[in-house]
């Protein structure tokens, strides 16, 4: 065993930092509206800091509504004027240059965005950057074959498309959103969250190198003030919403007495279910990865384990030491595991729902050994003794923190991962094939994965039942919300 | 008159394979050109509509598990009982109002959706299917799967055509369902529902309801018993109220113009999810 505590400075490891020295961060950054860089009609800043360290790393434009309506106004000029005579393998062909742009950036990319968010560099050097290109990638090649993706149907682009960041992978989620709105005709004022605007900005110049015409791609930073101004534009035809439940109810509310369009991504409160009979590294592996990648600060987190009691002591045990070999450290050591929450008030909403579940009387866990870290750092948590009507189990916590239940049948299992408001992932570890397809046949959830975790790819759709979202990303799926079926 | 009156039928609620009258007796009249009682409606409250919503949830589960093929032939065998019914419907919708010749092609065109319709149920998950061909070594596909139960207001101005048309696509994707009918046209829905018995569609998979919309509608969209909705109708506020419970309840809200009544597999895809199912391959 590890004789040293795992959440010093030095780990396993001596520090392996990386070089920021790739990012050439201007000063100050604009609003970027009709392929220009202006000036915010308020002339206001925000600064924009490294969560990690509390550095400043430069200041980013506020948007005001009268911002959102210039970018909007551009997206529509833009729409009807410039990108509808695109031929749709134009489209693809500069979607193809940018995809490949951002590739030969990916370490510059890789250091901004874990500078800017607090994700580890590692796993933004082998997640985030090379899943932001191969969207942009995939997506591009879809915007020729249209005719073929739907069948029976032709299409037509929608018009203008709202696109709405969360703060977690923002450069993911932007090229998630871009690509196919982009590859099926529409134009997009993208809206950044407030903390972390920067990789997107960066990707608007890429935008531009690549040859893209002014307009079709917008950008707008702020605070949530500015997303609801952009949701609420009257001359947007679409909406797609990456984000909390709560702005997501509002954000439909706002749209509800509209003709727009909508998909939102919510939240999610994952189950991982163990049969006695998986193969228990692997499905430890997989529950640690599933649940503390990104801090767990990801919308699909596996963050309710449900063991069968046969197996629950061993793999705790198992768990329990696995997760103390977890390092928390600077996220720009590629040495690191796990990095900083990413601000004040997320880690105040964290230890909130730790100490409820003190309150009730669960049983908490976590590593030991001292952080010697003073603010947005925090060791993995693991409660179990919880009751499933707790909020511990209902709600989302969106940090380092895992739940445990047991069962004893597949029904009870089946019963318990379904059992909240959110639908959006389920892990199942079984080596037992028929049990593992009955098992993901109950599951009401969008993404199920047998024996794995966190696996994604472009081609293959992501999004949520019940009230983790309406609709998709990814595959042929993915570009339903981007296009008008006509019949 | 006094004699049509007398004879006039009454039309019960359709819930859980059964006929009933509404939990609080009422009803209300359908009246002819001539002001005569053409029949005598049961007028549902929420206890009934409450009723009807736990029925389908009951009966969801084994009718999303039964077997595609399963639901085919069901609803082929509806068809079948149907065209034997022709001269009913025919009849039901002439004393609505309907000319004889345009009631003869409603009903025609209607028995042509069920068949259209029922010949979908094991082919529209090979059109909405996907390996995604994903780079990891990974086997991943996509399938939509029924988003559950759904309550459905069926479009006011057409009876038979206007509430299979909302119906079936929503069934054959292996969802259950409440239906609001058509307040002034109900005849033929409970009619449908007398049929729906005959074919032995499973009790729950479909309940019929009458009575008045106004009061039905939002506490029907608001109900959280259902998973989604599908509302037919061209009224702005109607719509704007189900957006609004939608976005409170993330709700899957379907919107349809009372005129929008074509056949298409997309309309089983509106009350879809999909789901992607992922499995790593031996290293």
């Amino acid at each position: 065993m590890k004789e040293f505590s795992a959440f010093t400075e030095s780990t396993h490891f001596d520090p392996s930092i990386s070089s920021s020295s790739v990012v050439d961060l201007k000063a100050q950054y604009q609003l970027y509206i009709s392929g220009k860089w202006v000036e915010p009609l308020a002339r206001q800043y925000r600064d924009i800091v490294n969560p990690a360290t509390g550095e400043i790393l430069t200041s980013v434009a506020a948007s005001s509504v009268a911002d959102v309506d210039r970018a909007v106004h551009a997206a529509r000029v833009a729409y009807k004027g410039v990108w509808s005579d695109y031929q749709p393998l134009q489209r693809a062909k500069l979607l193809y240059k940018l995809a490949q742009l951002l590739e030969e950036h990916t370490e510059e990319f890789a250091v901004l965005e874990s500078l800017n968010t607090g994700e580890t560099i590692t796993s933004c050097r082998t997640s985030d950057i090379p899943r932001a290109v191969r969207e942009i990638f995939y997506n591009a090649g879809w915007a020729d074959k249209l005719e073929y993706a739907f069948a029976g149907r032709s299409v037509r682009p929608l018009g203008v498309c709202g696109l709405v960041l969360p703060w977690d992978s923002p450069l993911l989620m932007a090229a998630r959103k871009m690509a196919p709105a982009l590859a099926c005709g529409n134009t997009v004022v993208i809206k950044s969250a407030e903390t972390t605007p920067l990789t997107l900005l960066r990707l608007a110049e890429l935008a531009e190198e690549a040859g893209f015409p002014a307009g079709v791609i917008n950008i707008v930073t702020g605070d949530e003030k500015v997303g609801e101004a952009l949701v609420a534009s009257k001359d947007v035809d679409k909406v797609s919403f990456t984000g909390s439940t709560a702005v997501g109810k509002r954000i439909q509310a706002v749209i509800a007495g509209t003709h727009k369009r909508f998909t939102l991504e919510l939240g999610g409160k994952s189950a991982q279910i163990v049969f006695d009979d998986a193969a228990i590294d692997q499905a430890v592996e997989g529950v640690v990865k599933g649940m503390f990648f990104n801090q767990g600060q990801v919308c699909c987190a596996g963050s309710r384990l449900l063991l069968q009691e046969g197996v629950s002591e061993v793999f705790m045990e198992k768990l329990k030491e696995r997760v103390s070999q977890l390092s928390v450290g600077n996220p720009l050591d590629s040495n690191v595991d796990i990095g900083v929450i990413h601000t004040e008030k997320q880690l105040e909403k964290i230890q909130l729902f730790i100490q409820q579940a003190e309150k009730e009387h669960c049983e908490i866990w976590s590593a030991e050994g001292d952080l010697s870290k003073p603010n947005q750092w925090m060791k993995p948590v693991i409660i179990s003794e919880v009751s499933q009507s707790s909020m511990i189990i209902q709600e989302e916590i969106f940090g380092p923190v895992l739940t445990v239940q047991t069962f004893r049948t597949i029904d009870e299992a089946v019963s318990l991962a379904n059992g909240t408001k959110f639908g959006l992932a389920a892990g199942i570890w079984t080596e037992k094939g028929s049990k593992s397809l009955a098992v993901a046949n109950k599951l009401k959830a969008g993404v199920i994965w047998s024996n794995c975790y966190s696996a994604f790819d472009s081609s293959a759709p992501f999004g949520g039942y019940k009230q983790s979202g309406i609709g998709r990303k990814g595959g042929v799926q993915g570009l339903y919300p981007f296009v008008e079926i006509t019949f | 008159m006094k004699d049509s009156q007398q004879l006039a039928r009454k039309y019960q609620l359709f819930i859980n394979g059964k006929f009933e009258d509404a939990s609080s007796s009422e009803t209300y009249r359908i009246i002819d050109g001539e002001g005569a009682t053409l029949c005598k409606v049961a007028k549902a409250s929420s206890v009934d509509l409450n009723k009807s919503i736990q029925s389908c949830n009951k009966a969801k589960q084994a009718w999303e598990q039964s077997s595609p093929v399963n639901k085919a032939k069901l609803f082929y065998n509806l068809s079948e009982i149907l065209e034997s019914r022709f001269v009913v419907f025919v009849e039901e919708l002439v004393s609505e109002g309907v000319s004889t010749e345009e009631a003869a092609r409603e009903v025609r065109l209607a028995i042509d959706l069920v068949i259209y319709y029922s010949g979908w149920a094991d082919k529209y998950q090979t059109i909405f299917s996907n390996i995604n061909p994903v780079s990891s070594p990974h086997t991943s596909i996509s399938k939509p799967e029924p988003v559950g139960s759904v309550g459905i207001i069926a479009p006011e101005e057409s009876s038979l055509l206007g509430v299979l048309s909302a119906i079936l696509p929503v069934v054959i994707g292996g969802n259950t369902c409440t239906v609001l009918a058509s307040k002034m046209m109900p005849m033929s829905a409970i009619t449908l529902a007398e049929a729906l018995i005959s074919a032995e569609i499973p009790q729950g998979v479909i309940n019929i309801l009458t009575g008045e919309r106004s009061e039905l509608l939002p506490v029907m969209i608001s109900d959280k018993g259902l998973d989604s909705i599908l509302l037919c109708s061209s009224i702005l506020e109607e719509k704007q109220f189900a957006r609004q419970v939608g976005a409170d309840q993330v709700k899957r809200i379907i919107l349809r113009d009372d005129a929008a009544l074509s056949q298409s597999p997309y309309h089983i895809l509106d009350f879809q999810e999909t789901k992607t199912i992922w499995h790593p391959h031996q290293s």
